[in-house]
């Protein structure tokens, strides 16, 4: 189990390096992601910005606060608390993030699904688990709101974040159809049966 | 007791703050108990960084999730209270609504069909208020609960018929926390309701996995019952975070309701690790702060 630093943005072989059980810390910057803001993009067919190429997308709504613009706040936001919100909801947007932007990594909780694992595999991308509910933490790791877009999606707007150590980070879906979520999912399906012998509740 | 509406409505734009920043002390013991059991790894790792995280939160007065959830008030209003509803209601929504723009936190809540956020925390029908009377003398409660949608969306109802038996709602408890797997934040607080219509079920569901960690079901059946359920949702491995583990609930909480004879309603809704609450007690001596 390797320990790799990830400077962003990365190219493809930083990502085919990753493996299922190995950490990961990432430097430099980081885009927020979430439901609306890929709704926007892929459904409504709304153009962006910001570039996403070789990026890192967290799948977040932060809280922030508005404050005058400076150079340490150049979008008008400081952070106050960032974290990450469940993936699986956005299962159906990793084929295009990769494909149409070239994001090469995901970063949330819960895991994504067969669908994501075949376009991590194909494009050459990974997902990486960050403690959900940890955001007090995961803010830390976040020194400036570097830049704003699709903001009337607000909070659930597409945010480029400057970050610091941002991690240790687990991968939990490689490049090369690993997936931890998986491998859990056929374990607690094997352990299913003992459960329900215990409660006097099998079928 | 003549209820002091400017004074609900600061303490319902506290409790909203608070429920965000602190977490509870039978929570924080939970994760302590679950951390000493756990066997794997990278499930020990995990809940390392969640006991860090409370720390962190602590130390910086920040949010411990970014979730800032939907809001929910809970007043229990006892004996010799004078007050009026209306404006009850009306000082909630203002405390909650303020404790939004003045912190300021992040709104999570948007009309449902055209997502649109008035970035209040409020909209058609929440927060959430639940009022309701007990015996104590001049004494008002309130309890905040942020709840956070990673886990609400882990909620299910099923309106099983009496043949099926309470093997099948033990099924169904467990065949949903497997459903849920690590999207909902384990380990979790999974609330059970049993019996009751279908929507007094979802409720007994929701109070279920609000109630403390420790207190148990009234009901000698339904006690017996969450005892059975909590250690069988932990053989199952799910462990924190979906990674696989020991740590899979705190425990499985049940709450029952009279049903009828034709009926075997059981829900299920689930509260997430970062479990938040916050509760207010206002006496004619002054208002104090808890869990």
């Amino acid at each position: 189990m390797a320990h790799h630093v990830i400077r962003m943005p990365c190219d493809e072989a930083a990502v085919r390096a990753l493996r299922v059980g190995d950490t990961v810390t990432l430097e430099d910057w980081l885009f927020g992601i979430r439901d609306a803001t890929q709704i926007a993009m892929f459904d409504h067919g709304r153009e962006i910005r910001l570039d996403l190429r070789g990026h890192a997308v967290v799948h977040t709504a932060p809280n922030v606060k508005r404050v005058p613009p400076s150079p340490a706040a150049p979008a008008g936001y400081a952070p106050l608390c960032v974290g990450t919100t469940t993936s699986m909801r956005m299962e159906r947007f990793t084929e295009p993030l990769l494909r149409e932007h070239g994001v090469r990594l995901i970063i949330g909780k819960g895991g994504l699904g067969p669908a994501s694992a075949e376009a991590f595999r194909h494009h050459g991308g990974a997902y990486l688990a960050v403690v959900g509910g940890a955001a007090a933490l995961e803010t830390t790791w976040i020194t400036a709101i570097a830049d704003v877009d699709l903001d009337d999606l607000h909070p659930e707007s597409l945010w480029k974040f400057r970050i610091k150590g941002f991690g240790p980070l687990l991968v939990g879906m490689d490049s090369h159809g690993g997936s931890l979520y998986a491998a859990v999912a056929e374990r607690v399906a094997d352990r299913r049966a003992a459960a329900l012998a215990a409660l006097g509740a099998v079928e | 007791m003549q209820l002091d509406l400017a004074e609900i409505e600061e303490i319902a734009k506290l409790l909203y703050i608070r429920a965000l920043k602190l977490l509870p002390d039978d929570v924080k013991e939970g994760l302590v108990r679950l951390q000493r059991a756990e066997t794997d790894a990278t499930a020990r790792r995990v809940l390392a960084t969640m006991a860090e995280n409370i720390a962190v939160a602590e130390r910086d007065d920040n949010l411990l999730c970014q979730d800032t959830g939907i809001p929910i008030y809970n007043v229990t209003i006892g004996r010799g209270v004078a007050f009026d509803g209306a404006d009850l209601k009306a000082a909630l929504r203002r405390g909650c609504e303020r404790a939004t723009r003045e912190h300021p936190l992040r709104s999570s809540v948007v009309h449902p069909i055209t997502r649109r956020n008035e970035h209040t925390s409020c909209g058609i029908r929440v927060p959430v208020l639940h009022i309701d009377f007990d015996d104590r003398p001049e004494t008002v409660e309130i309890e905040m609960i942020p709840k956070g949608s990673g886990s609400e969306n882990g909620s299910f109802l099923r309106m099983l018929v009496p043949a099926d038996g309470i093997a099948a709602v033990k099924r169904f408890v467990i065949d949903r926390v497997i459903e849920a797997g690590g999207k909902v934040c384990p380990p979790t607080i999974v609330g059970v309701g049993i019996g009751g219509t279908s929507d007094l079920c979802m409720h007994l569901a929701k109070i279920a996995a609000t109630r403390r960690l420790g207190s148990a079901c009234a009901d000698p059946d339904g006690a017996k019952l969450e005892a059975e359920l909590s250690a069988a949702v932990n053989m199952l491995g799910i462990g924190p975070q979906g990674l696989g583990g020991d740590a899979t609930a705190f425990a499985v909480h049940v709450e029952i309701a009279a049903t009828h004879i034709t009926m075997n309603p059981v829900a299920v809704n689930i509260q997430c690790h970062s479990a938040r609450r916050a509760r207010a007690t206002i006496t004619p001596g002054g208002v104090e702060f808890g869990f």
